[in-house]
């Protein structure tokens, strides 16, 4: 194809999950070696997951080449098959590799903290004056732009949108598997070359052919469980709570004109909405780290406090709560948190699963979201759920779960004893949280 | 967490109700938009801007018993009707938000009378704002194929976009 050459030799690499990733085209080999791609180096998968499970220092960039190369394979058994168009292959390839690109360090804090969001980021790195950009349009001008509304989910070919985002595309088939391996845990395990093999190409999606629904359904449930005992885990959900209140605490003493000893420089153009592609790329986690080590020294003593409990692993222990606490108690808590010195709005934070971003296997019901939907032998599509009992079961369940944080230690500290005791009947009267297990991990 | 379920409470309240999911999907979007503060991060999906974030907020304050989800059975699918409970009332009267009553109150309820088609049709075209109107309108007939829009269904959402700010 005009504008790409394939490589004299293959290239690989060695990866734990996918053995070896092939390489084959010169454009996916330069755009590996673009400095945006290789920034992913230094930003993790799971942002402060690693506090939990101390195998989890897997980064963007092994993800980003893990979906690379399920991409590659889902083509290889798409090739020659109705509704496939062989043009779009290296298009399916660049945005496989791209489609992580514009993400920050702990992006998820880092987005709500300060309104942001990685999309924008990845397209304007792709449509903008970047080394990935100068690569992907000796493809043609449009091409960047093709690649980049692949990746929003706005291209015309919606089978092309579908490999890559959809409820069962490359993306979720490799963090599952990478996150599972580098967590250790023994979920997430599924037989995704019977996928591979069973996918089939059809005008608006890519579907599963019906003798492959059990190896579908292996592979909704460990979706399911690695949501609850990785993606969800009240410790990690911690350490990013107590991430998210260090860059609110940066952002108002930056307001405020606190004297840092250590200045915030590489925050500033998201403080004052500044920020432009080039400081964008600059900050990563390793230049994050930086400032939290360096942040424990400040004289303020909440932004002095949050840095070293990060950067120590001391997070915030949790209680689980319900209606009446939110109903009767919520002032009132945040009254003697105050009154105990202690200030509620660093102090006391409610996290729930909608503050993280994972989502559940839907059904598409009301068209919310395209379903995964399996070719019957008489050729009809059928939606998941309605042929399998399994997955109908746990489309259902509760996927809701809120927790209140706050430095445990804290109440049992001398100083205003009677306030704290207040506060710890209160958090300890949920009806959940008598017989808490309050240990790490 | 608290304010941002505090404010999808605000305007379902204003609301009175709601019927359909996609229909709320849509009414948050386009309040979104017309700069109501809503922190809910949608993205493009086959059917529009979509929002996890919209869909599970919504799930948790039905499981915390502030939002009630009724599921209607229609010919050949479900629809949900969401309203909000006395206890949902109650925390919102007692939760301090910083929230544009009156202009949240006229966008939610004027967008209640539409259609989900048309909500789609309406969100879709702010999602491209950016574009030219031509480009918006090109957008709009190749992602949108299936649901048959016209070019008089063009011009009514932007009579009503406009209408809106």
């Amino acid at each position: 194809m005009e504008g790409n050459r394939k490589l004299q030799e293959e290239k690989v690499f060695k990866d734990p999950v996918h053995r070896y990733i092939h390489i084959r085209d010169e454009l996916i080999w330069d755009l590996i070696g673009t400095r945006e791609f290789q920034r992913l180096r230094r930003i993790r998968q799971l942002g402060t997951t690693f506090l939990t499970f101390h195998g989890a220092e897997h980064t963007r960039f092994n993800h980003s080449l893990g979906v690379y190369e399920i991409m590659r394979r889902i083509i290889e058994v798409f090739d020659g098959r109705p509704h496939w168009e062989e043009s779009e292959r290296l298009l399916c390839l660049s945005a496989a590799l791209l489609h992580d690109i514009g993400h920050g360090p702990f992006s998820h804090s880092f987005e709500k903290m300060f309104q942001t969001d990685h999309e924008w980021w990845t397209r304007k790195i792709i449509v903008e004056d970047t080394e990935v950009n100068q690569i992907l349009r000796r493809m043609g001008e449009d091409f960047p732009q093709k690649v980049a509304d692949v990746i929003e989910k706005t291209y015309p070919n919606k089978l092309v949108v579908s490999m890559i985002s959809s409820q069962i595309d490359a993306d979720r088939m490799d963090y599952l598997q990478r996150d599972a391996y580098y967590t250790g845990v023994s979920y997430g395990h599924f037989d995704m070359e019977r996928i591979l093999r069973v996918m089939r190409p059809t005008e608006d999606q890519a579907v599963i052919k019906y003798t492959g629904m059990h190896a579908v359904e292996d592979y909704i449930m460990s979706r399911y469980q690695m949501y609850w005992q990785v993606y969800f885990h009240p410790v990690t959900r911690s350490a990013e709570v107590i991430l998210s209140k260090i860059l609110q605490r940066v952002k108002t003493l930056y307001a405020d004109g606190y004297a840092f000893s250590q200045s915030p420089h590489h925050f500033i153009g998201f403080f004052d909405g500044t920020i432009n592609l080039e400081q964008y790329l600059q900050l990563d986690e390793s230049v994050t780290l930086y400032y939290f080590q360096m942040w424990q020294l400040e004289d303020d003593p909440v932004l002095k406090d949050l840095c070293q409990r990060f950067m120590n692993r001391r997070l915030f222990k949790y209680v689980e709560f319900d209606q009446q606490l939110l109903l009767n108690e919520w002032s009132k808590l945040q009254e003697l948190f105050t009154r105990a010195d202690i200030d509620p709005e660093y102090y006391l934070v409610i996290d729930s699963s909608s503050d993280l971003p994972y989502d559940f296997y839907r059904p598409g019901e009301e068209e919310e979201r395209m379903p995964i939907h399996l070719l019957m032998p008489d050729k009809r599509l059928r939606e998941l759920s309605r042929e399998s009992d399994l997955v109908e079961a746990i489309s259902g369940k509760k996927r809701t779960d809120h927790k209140l944080y706050y430095p445990a230690e804290w109440l049992d500290s001398p100083g205003h004893e009677k306030e704290k005791q207040q506060i710890k009947d209160i958090l300890f009267s949920q009806p959940d949280n008598q017989e808490m297990d309050f240990r790490e991990g | 967490m608290l304010p941002d379920h505090a404010r999808l409470l605000a305007l379902l309240q204003d609301a009175g109700e709601i019927v359909g999911r996609k229909k709320w999907q849509k009414m948050v979007y386009i309040s979104k938009k017309m700069q109501l503060p809503l922190q809910e991060k949608y993205t493009f999906h086959m059917y529009g801007p979509y929002s996890e974030e919209l869909t599970l907020r919504t799930e948790e304050l039905c499981s915390l018993g502030f939002v009630t989800e009724t599921k209607e059975s229609k010919s050949g699918y479900y629809q949900y009707r969401y309203q909000l409970t006395e206890a949902g009332n109650t925390f919102l009267d007692t939760f301090s938000l910083e929230w544009p009553h009156q202009k949240a109150k006229e966008i939610i309820q004027r967008l209640n009378q539409y259609n989900a088609k048309f909500l789609e049709l309406v969100s879709t075209m702010l999602y491209f704002e950016e574009l030219s109107k031509d480009e918006v309108k090109e957008k709009v007939f190749t992602l949108k194929k299936s649901q048959n829009y016209k070019d008089v269904d063009i011009e009514e959402a932007w009579t009503f976009i406009d209408s809106l700010k």
